[in-house]
């Protein structure tokens, strides 16, 4: 049976992992290098990086730190952040990552999903999505969360499995960095009618967030989550042992 | 020193890396000298069987790998490349493969049911006998697949499965000194490395 995953998501810029809180206020934390170590050692199922750099400098430290994780983590590495082109894709491949997460780029391009798919398979292009409610309905934003696309989010998520997405991160600008639980009435309405693989994002604050959204949603395969492990308020060892404890599958 | 194949198929960054990372010699390479000066082979891969079976038989390093393998150099196939190891192949039409081990390669849609397809993800191993691969981890250790065929038919040859969807996939075969895993070792965190030493420790 497959485990549910655990995804500690960790935001890089200019060589630091950086989080704010709705997507604003941002503020520097740690060595994505040391925080990566202390994630695998504490049972983290996956790493995703986002390459929040706008700097060419930034964007070459970006693709060292890459370097440097993977040669000494050994579990999939997610890399997203300005990925617009199949060069991109390369690019980070090169360094270590095992999937690549597009979002704003297969928003002004849906033929890079289906392209990228071709290239390096259905299993390396994961769709990233920004979703929030506007008028009662869930629609899709791009630019790190600033611009409405005014795209219907259940659209989207279909769009892009059809095109050849392996995989789908849901994450809510509603209750990112709030803390108060995963969006499951999002999640629930977007996974309706997808067989990919979706991994839940927004909101985690406490461990009984991640029994709720699995309970909830059940397509959900992955929790993922970023300042409550940077912090330490959660510990993903406790974690897991209290999903399991629980009646969740996962990988202890 | 272990003789990574490429051939052009697939990210062999982290399979370098982590079989550095247990100190074992390495080299990723193509060059039928090496592979036979090699005392133990990888085959990696990921993609479309077809494809990536042409482009090894293309470059010679089809028939180089069998004989080597016929003359006992232990040989390592990782998820596609394990795929290869088998008769044949029915991804897309039917395919001959190297023939190593006895069994072939179909879809696992129809074992697993309304299961999402590709399996992908961190499941467990349930061992069958015992395999010197995993001679440093135990029966239930969890590893990281990504596929949607598998080897089916290759009875007494699976040294491990994995439960999805109330089906038994093959997570592992080996006849002799050829073995295959259809999960990433090299993706599998601590347990993984685990496998990678035992394979290297052969070589």
């Amino acid at each position: 049976m497959l485990a549910k995953r655990i995804i500690p998501c960790l935001d890089v810029r200019d060589g630091m992992v950086v989080k704010g809180k709705n997507f604003e206020g941002i503020r520097e934390v740690e060595s994505p290098v040391a925080l990566a170590a202390r994630y695998n050692l504490s049972g983290a199922d996956e790493l995703v990086f986002y390459d929040i750099t706008a700097s060419a400098e930034g964007r070459a430290l970006f693709a060292d730190t890459l370097k440097e994780v993977a040669s000494r983590i050994f579990i999939p590495l997610t890399v997203g952040g300005g990925i617009n082109t199949l060069e991109d894709f390369d690019r980070v491949l090169k360094c270590g990552a095992d999937k690549v997460s597009v979002n704003t780029g297969a928003i002004a391009d849906p033929s890079l999903i289906g392209r990228a798919a071709r290239r390096y398979g259905d299993q390396c292009v994961v769709l990233s999505m920004d979703v929030k409610r506007v008028d009662g309905r869930f629609v899709v934003f791009s630019h790190g969360g600033r611009r409405n696309t005014g795209i219907p989010a259940e659209e989207w998520a279909y769009r892009g499995q059809e095109e050849g997405a392996g995989e789908l991160v849901l994450n809510s600008i509603d209750t990112d960095g709030v803390k108060d639980g995963f969006d499951c009435e999002m999640l629930q309405k977007v996974c309706k009618k997808l067989t990919i693989p979706v991994i839940a994002s927004g909101g985690a604050g406490k461990k009984e967030h991640f029994l709720t959204l699995f309970d909830e949603v059940p397509q959900a395969d992955a929790g993922l989550a970023a300042s409550v492990f940077h912090f330490g308020e959660i510990d993903i060892g406790d974690l897991k042992c209290y999903l399991s404890q629980n009646g969740v599958h996962v990988r202890i | 020193m272990i003789a990574v194949i490429d051939y052009g198929v697939g990210n062999l960054f982290s399979l370098a890396a982590s079989l550095k990372y247990i100190g074992a010699e390495s080299v990723v390479t193509s060059d039928e000298r090496t592979i036979r000066d090699s005392s133990a082979i990888i085959l990696p891969g990921v993609g479309a069987f077809a494809d990536a079976f042409a482009k090894l038989r293309r470059g010679g390093l089809a028939r180089v790998i069998k004989e080597e393998a016929a003359d006992g150099k232990p040989l390592l196939g990782i998820c596609l490349g394990m795929q290869m190891l088998f008769e044949r192949s029915f991804e897309y039409g039917e395919h001959e493969g190297l023939g190593l081990i006895p069994g072939e390669v179909r879809s696992i849609a129809p074992l697993t049911g309304a299961l999402k397809v590709p399996h992908m993800g961190w499941n467990a191993l349930d061992m069958r006998g015992h395999s010197p691969l995993y001679k440093y981890v135990s029966d239930g250790e969890y590893v990281y697949f990504v596929h949607s065929y598998s080897a089916q038919g290759c009875g007494g040859y699976v040294s491990a499965t994995c439960s999805y969807g109330g089906a038994e996939l093959t997570a592992s075969a080996e006849r002799g000194n050829v073995f295959g895993t259809q999960y990433h070792p090299e993706k599998s965190g601590a347990a993984g490395l685990k496998i990678l030493r035992a394979f290297s420790e052969m070589a």
